[in-house]
């Protein structure tokens, strides 16, 4: 746990790739299928606000290229982004990549940009629940994808898995568990699915989750997972001791970033602010030389410091003892410094035990 | 029911409807008395009545065209959209040198007091039936009222344009049933206008004029009153002895108030005022009062200087038959119902209402109301022009409960319920039951009522296709979707009216639903002991469908005292928790967690257990 301890400023860049060749029907992010003819112009603007902004940033220590599907992107773009940075030494590189499109080549290409971390979209090992989710890989793709990953001597590696999607039952899931565990990853991301408003998934009742046997996956996957040595450091990701993604960390412990490109978030000196959503939008503000910032928000120092326990209740790190009231007791198991933490039927309560935080007494 | 034209016992009161010649020589209000006829309609919903009152209105000029709005006389918002008459109103017209004072009474049987002082305003009615569906058992119990008031009944069927119309048939009916010769029956077409103008003049010919003494002391009947927010209360008033004047000092002999006379004057329908009133007339009161109560339906208005002896006949003290606790959704809206309802109450003096707790819905009011339809008026009327959102309980009637140590008492409050032990003998209020019905439906009619606890006291055929089913039936079980039922066992063909019928000692058990083992007030009702188990069994699913889960298992029981006789489990929630929070949701995650925090204070805790509004809201609709 170290690197959530670490005291040493940390500094994240995000940059956002909006672009995928299939939408999945569980998404809800700011993606599009039908643009990929702005991608050189769409590219050439992240560069052109990574430059503007890099004047005014720390060392950067972690860079996350998420989307939407990075890998659809010619990798010299994505470094032409990584070379305006003033990239701290030993900083976090990642790109999320999807499986059906990646090849050696582009690993090899990834690996010369100085990117250190692939976080490939395994979603599910079971065929039937890919057709459901809308997904077009097929689990050799995957197997593939992280031979490519490892050749091109791609140091650390997440699979992102998903359970919860309808018809998949208990045993596909422990499948999926199991063979995602079989492929060595040093760290899963491992999500409940959500039905967004929306989406496919979202507007289909007949479609949605049910509560009890969410919550079942959940607890298989925590036990299998730490049963192999993975360390649960927060609500939906375990690792490898050492191997958390430093980027995300940054999110649960209130840390600076900077948003690279459309429909991306930034956090410095106590704001929070977004860009447009649309590629279209970005392109043109960049163009005209006026800012993509659509929207942000500045909270007050006790609000702040209430957002400051509901990101820490996510995380192993957990919160104050006198920050939450008795009744949800049973939730809780102590942590280090005396402090508290979700046990796994907690985390499945999540927001539950949030609601109920309280701003500790000064001590 | 009341006699209205009869002196009371001590006969010492003036008959409030003498029909003594008219003293044509006195001008009165600027007409004898003789030339004045004083009328209402009798009619079931959708008979026509208000088309033939617009129709009047037209034919004697006293409304333009229907320039003002369609059904003039049913004026109040919720009236017009459930076609029924609520308030009495009053019209004065001119036909062919008389004038006739059209006066509305109230259509639903939780108002038959006011229909008796409407009635006792008058000196005939107008008895309106559908020629294609004959009479209907309200009607038929107005109609009795008016003949045991000595009232003229002019017999009219009305839709004879109807190609379903069988006027031949209803007219022979209407002789069998009230015994008015068949040939006396007009036949009209209120929509057509056809035979409108023949009414009119049957009216003048059939119904006598009124009588009274313009030199006795003022007396002069109140049937309706309602409030108006920049007038204070205004009273319909039916002068009988005496001059009605503006400027005069007032007595109201029963509320025993002194009012000065602000206005008095004439409704053409356009508000018109006048100096003075006299014997036979109809028009309005002004006198600066603020509350209805002071000036209720019965009352009896005498001059302060010269009054009358003693008031008029009739007057009675509606009591309120159906209760139930009204609860403002939002808790801190307590103020504006209480607000709300005194403001109703001026307008509305039926209706009582006292502060209630309840531990499941917080403060609110426990209110008393005529009848079903009373209390959803009342009810829509809050929520509809105080702007408030309430929770209504269940509907419960007044308990008469003797107790082991024999103590008399009187609990309209489930909750209020002594404990099963201490109970030597309940009994419930009874209702003598009079439903007509096309004779096909007979067997549908006698299931509803048998299976509601009814026992059967008489069937009469009308005519081989209709029949008249009697039964004596407990209110408690009329108040819970009888006449819903009612209608829909017969396809809407059945009418029903009812009448007090006392009390009777019942096998009655409190049953109450417990929720994590605390019990919960606001479902807790009384029940005969073999309804018990079905209410229970019902109350406890349905709440297990609508209370969310908790962060642990709560257990939802009915109970007979300390029996359980029914049980569902709420399981413990297991999973709320948002998977993905990275750079983008966080800003999202907060909100979401600010209104899911916002939300549980919208709930009420029971407890441990927090249950939203809307469970209870929906629970409670269910139940009625």
């Amino acid at each position: 746990m170290t690197v959530l301890d670490c005291a040493s400023p940390a500094f994240g860049v995000y940059c956002h790739i909006p672009f995928c060749t299939h939408r999945c029907d569980y998404c809800a992010f700011a993606t599009w299928t039908d643009r990929n003819h702005l991608i050189g112009d769409y590219m050439a603007s992240c560069r052109r606000q990574a430059r503007e902004l890099a004047g005014g940033m720390p060392p950067v220590t972690s860079v996350f290229f998420g989307g939407g599907t990075p890998n659809l992107v010619p990798p010299s773009l994505l470094g032409d982004v990584l070379a305006e940075l003033p990239l701290a030494r030993g900083a976090e590189i990642t790109v999320e990549c999807n499986p059906d499109l990646v090849t050696p080549e582009q690993m090899q290409a990834y690996r010369a940009l100085g990117v250190n971390r692939i976080s490939l979209g395994v979603q599910s090992a079971v065929p039937h629940v890919l057709d459901v989710l809308g997904r077009r890989h097929d689990p050799q793709m995957v197997t593939a994808s992280v031979d490519a990953v490892r050749r091109a001597g791609i140091g650390q590696l997440n699979l992102d898995l998903i359970y919860g999607t309808p018809t998949e039952s208990l045993a596909d899931w422990q499948r999926t568990l199991v063979e995602a565990i079989d492929l060595g990853p040093d760290h899963l991301s491992v999500y409940g699915l959500t039905p967004e408003p929306g989406t496919p998934l979202g507007d289909d009742p007949s479609r949605r989750p049910d509560d009890d046997e969410m919550a079942d996956k959940y607890l298989i996957a925590d036990e299998l997972l730490s049963r192999v040595g993975y360390e649960i450091y927060e609500i939906s990701n375990w690792a490898r001791p050492g191997a958390q993604c430093r980027h995300n960390l940054l999110y649960w412990q209130q840390g600076s970033y900077a948003g690279i490109g459309c429909a991306a978030h930034s956090h410095r000196g106590g704001r929070r602010f977004w860009s447009v959503r649309t590629p279209e939008r970005f392109i043109a503000a960049i163009s005209a030389g006026t800012s993509p910032m659509a929207g942000s928000e500045e909270l007050e120092p006790d609000e702040r410091r209430v957002e400051a326990l509901q990101l820490a209740l996510r995380t192993s790190v957990g919160v104050p003892a006198d920050a939450l009231p008795d009744d949800v007791e049973h939730l809780l198991e102590p942590a280090a410094g005396g402090r508290l933490k979700l046990t796994a039927r907690g985390r499945l309560l999540a927001n539950e035990v949030a609601v109920r935080l309280g701003l500790p007494s000064e001590q | 029911m009341l006699s209205v034209s009869k002196p009371t016992p001590q006969g010492t009161v003036r008959p409030a409807m003498p029909h003594v010649p008219p003293a044509a020589a006195i001008p009165i209000g600027g007409a004898g008395t003789g030339s004045i006829r004083n009328f209402s309609i009798i009619a079931h919903i959708d008979h026509g009545k208000s088309t033939l009152s617009d129709r009047i209105l037209e034919l004697t000029g006293a409304v333009e065209e229907r320039s003002m709005r369609a059904q003039y006389l049913d004026s109040m918002e919720l009236e017009r959209e459930r076609g029924i008459t609520i308030k009495a109103q009053n019209v004065r017209v001119s036909w062919r040198g008389h004038t006739l004072h059209l006066i509305d009474t109230p259509g639903h049987v939780d108002f038959g007091y006011e229909v008796s002082r409407s009635l006792a305003a008058c000196e005939g009615v107008v008895l309106l039936v559908d020629a294609a569906q004959g009479i209907e058992a309200q009607t038929l119990a107005n109609c009795y009222l008016a003949l045991e008031s000595d009232l003229t009944i002019v017999p009219v069927l009305n839709k004879i344009d109807l190609p379903a119309a069988e006027p031949d048939l209803y007219a022979s009916e209407i002789e069998r049933v009230l015994g008015i010769d068949s040939g006396e029956v007009l036949a009209i077409s209120a929509k057509t206008g056809e035979g409108v103008e023949a009414l009119l003049d049957a009216i003048i010919e059939r119904i006598p004029p009124p009588g009274g003494d313009p030199h006795a002391p003022l007396q002069a009947l109140i049937f309706d009153s309602h409030f108006d927010q920049y007038r204070g209360v205004v009273s319909s008033v039916r002068v009988v002895n005496g001059r009605l004047c503006a400027g005069d000092r007032l007595r109201f002999m029963h509320a025993g108030g002194l009012h000065l006379s602000e206005e008095v004057g004439l409704r053409l329908p356009a508000v018109t005022p006048t100096d003075a009133l006299g014997p036979g007339e109809v028009g309005y009161l002004i006198a600066g009062i603020k509350d209805v109560a002071e000036a209720r339906s019965g009352e009896t208005v005498t001059s302060a200087a010269a009054p009358a002896d003693a008031p008029l006949a009739g007057y009675d003290d509606p009591k309120p038959m159906v209760f139930c606790g009204l609860y403002p959704v939002d808790g801190d809206e307590y103020p504006d119902l209480r607000d709300a309802l005194a403001k109703l109450r001026l307008n509305d003096a039926s209706v009582t209402f006292e502060p209630e707790t309840s531990g499941a819905l917080g403060f609110g009011f426990r209110c008393g109301f005529l009848g079903l339809l009373h209390m959803e008026i009342v009810r829509e009327r809050l929520e509809r022009e105080f702007g408030l959102s309430l929770i209504a309980t269940a509907p419960s009637v007044a308990y008469r409960v003797r107790t082991d140590d024999d103590q008399e008492l009187e609990v309209d409050n489930p909750s209020d319920l002594p404990a099963a032990g201490q109970i030597a003998e309940i009994a419930e209020p009874m209702l003598t039951v009079s439903v007509l019905t096309p004779s096909s439906y007979t067997g549908a009619v006698m299931d509803l009522c048998q299976s509601r606890r009814g026992s059967m006291t008489s069937m009469d055929y009308l005519s081989p296709e209709r029949v008249e089913l009697r039964y004596e039936l407990p209110l408690a079980e009329v108040v819970t979707d009888f006449f819903d039922q009612l209608k829909s066992r017969t396809q809407g063909y059945a009418s029903l009216d009812y009448d007090h019928a006392g009390y009777r000692a019942e096998r009655l058990v409190r049953v109450d639903i417990l929720l994590n083992g605390e019990p919960v007030d606001a479902f807790s009702a009384v029940r005969h002991r073999d309804g018990a188990y079905p209410y229970g069994k019902a109350i406890t699913a349905k709440l297990a469908e609508l209370i969310p889960r908790q962060l642990f298992d709560v257990p939802i029981q009915a109970a007979i005292g300390g029996r359980i006789i029914a049980r569902e489990t709420v399981k413990a929630k297991r999973k709320d928790v948002l998977s993905k929070c990275y750079g983008g949701d966080i800003t999202r995650k907060r909100k979401l967690l600010e209104r899911q925090k916002e939300g549980k204070k919208r709930m009420k805790a029971i407890g441990r257990v927090e249950v939203p509004n809307e469970a209870f809201v929906s629970a409670l609709r269910l139940d009625q």
